[in-house]
């Protein structure tokens, strides 16, 4: 049977409606379907990210499944298996239990392994003042680099006070 | 559930009043933050009762006095659950929540503010998505504001974070910023020139996404693009809006040159295009959705360009979403069968563009 919609493609999506009384039978291909808003959203998309993304890891176009043994999250119980087979982490601690496994999906999503971005001001303090000194140690390079001493002089003494302070 | 009734019901708003910079091209700016809480498996792995807690935790946060401060206390929590499936997909249509979302009937839920301008978006992929919506091209705005409903729920639990990966996600396309910003835009002139095509790939390129109106895997319909970042890991927030912002910027630019080489080399033919299209919606009695929108695109570009004065921007961006099925079915009060739908869309649609109809258009929203 052809879809109704297009008569191109067979019909798969079958509707029956009775609205106030009234019945009205529909048959249609998925894509019409979905034209015609008949799916909308409760039907699962067929090509999630996630699907892409268990795609990439199962081919094996990262290489990382070499690595001996799956690997469990102590915390949520995932393996490592089933991520790569959704696509989907199980808990915060997934992040840290995959750990290095991890940075060639990131890397090829992103382009990078590491955040610097915002930092939640709760358990962030210490991470922002390294960041800072991090710069700051960047700054004194060049500026040796440059000889500019007077300005050399004042970010080793900015350096060494933010030092004090992250203890 | 005092307000639950307006959130789906009305048609406006904040974004659609088009008050934005750039409304001739751009329709809405939305930044995205995914946030999960330490300590909790993410949502697709957790029990019922933990969702629950999620769920106390964002309605506390929104109860305190600095959600006050904000601005942000008289949202509205409603769960999914509480909301029957035409309800739900009004949000969807709305973009205020997600097709994602609106599946989790045991513990999906949304804090939503009466302008539609927030949205808290739980446990959806992610524990917490908190999203920002704008008129026009507003996404430092967008972005300013989605900091503050963050800082606001940070200090009322903790986040899972980590210094390397940043925000953690149950999807790692989304860890570091966890952020999603986007714009949605509108470029008739560029796809009748057959310049659309040319233009994405470049964008694609830059590392952006280019999708259409309702999100993945959605075809563009009635000439309206989202372009949003790809990459969240490696790039700060502000780098990314910047980025995104100067992409947007120069598709903007493209589209305007296509528009101005348009009415130079083929003004009547655009004058033409434009009137037929605004007759057949005033005159006509039966639409498909599809058919709608591509109508309504040749409208708004007659508006954009100073062809058709009688018309707001604001009715058409509200009949962006008017005319979507859910709407059309909670205007009604009832289910309608699609040959109903597409009667009652035309219905609207000829009431709204009549001359007379726009300012009550306004009024009734």
């Amino acid at each position: 049977m052809l879809c109704q919609e297009c008569r191109k493609r067979p019909a798969t999506v079958h509707i029956t409606r009775i609205v106030n009384g009234r019945k009205t039978e529909m048959s249609l291909c998925e894509q019409c379907a979905r034209e015609k808003g008949e799916l909308e959203f409760l039907v699962e998309p067929q090509f999630p990210i996630q699907s892409f993304l268990a795609g990439l890891l199962q081919q094996g176009a990262v290489p990382m499944l070499k690595v001996s043994g799956p690997p469990k999250c102590e915390t949520c119980g995932l393996t490592f298996e089933e991520f790569s087979r959704t696509g989907r982490l199980g808990c915060s601690g997934c992040y840290e239990r995959f750990g290095e496994r991890l940075d060639p999906v990131l890397r090829r999503i992103h382009g990078s392994a590491r955040h610097t971005g915002k930092v939640p001001a709760r358990s962030g303090e210490a991470i922002k003042a390294r960041r800072e000194l991090a710069r700051l140690r960047e700054a004194l390079a060049e500026a040796v680099k440059a000889e500019e001493f007077e300005k050399a002089a004042e970010l080793r003494d900015e350096i060494k006070r933010l030092e004090k302070e992250v203890g | 559930m005092t307000l639950f009734p307006d959130l789906t019901g009305k048609a406006l708003s904040r974004w659609m009043l088009a008050d934005g910079p750039e409304s001739d091209t751009v329709i809405s700016s939305r930044v995205r933050l995914a946030r999960n809480i330490e300590g909790l498996p993410f949502p697709h792995l957790m029990t019922p009762e933990r969702g629950e807690k999620v769920i106390e935790m964002v309605r506390r946060a929104f109860a305190s006095k600095d959600a006050a401060k904000l601005g942000l206390d008289d949202a509205e929590v409603i769960r999914m659950s509480e909301m029957s499936v035409v309800d739900r997909q009004v949000l969807v249509e709305k973009h205020l929540i997600s097709p994602n979302l609106a599946r989790n009937s045991t513990t999906g839920a949304a804090a939503i503010t009466p302008d539609e301008s927030v949205s808290v978006m739980i446990n959806e992929e992610d524990h917490i998505r908190i999203q920002c919506l704008y008129a026009g091209l507003q996404l430092r705005e967008a972005l300013y504001r989605a900091d503050r409903v963050d800082d606001l729920l940070e200090g009322k639990m903790e986040y899972a974070f980590s210094e390397n990966r940043g925000y953690l996600t149950a999807c790692p396309t989304n860890v570091g910023t966890g952020m999603r910003a986007s714009v949605m835009v509108h470029l008739p002139a560029l796809v009748i020139n057959n310049k659309a095509g040319q233009v994405f790939t470049t964008v694609v390129k830059l590392g952006f996404i280019v999708r259409g109106l309702y999100g993945e895997g959605t075809e563009a319909v009635g000439n309206i693009f989202q372009v949003s970042n790809q990459v969240t890991l490696g790039q700060s927030e502000a780098e990314i809006v910047q980025n995104l912002r100067n992409v947007v910027e120069q598709i903007i630019a493209q589209e305007k040159e296509a528009r101005e080489s348009l009415m130079s080399e083929m003004k009547e033919q655009i004058e033409d295009k434009v009137g037929r299209a605004y007759g057949i919606l005033l005159y006509g009695h039966v639409f498909s959705s599809k058919e709608a929108m591509q109508y309504l695109s040749d409208v708004r570009l007659g508006v954009d360009l100073g062809l058709l004065p009688q018309v707001n921007r604001q009715v058409l961006n509200e009949l962006l979403v008017a005319i979507r099925p859910g709407y059309l079915q909670k205007m009604a009060g009832r289910e309608l069968d699609p040959w109903e739908r597409d009667t009652m869309r035309a219905d609207l649609i000829r009431s709204r563009l009549r001359p007379d109809g726009q300012a009550s258009a306004s009024a009734s929203a």
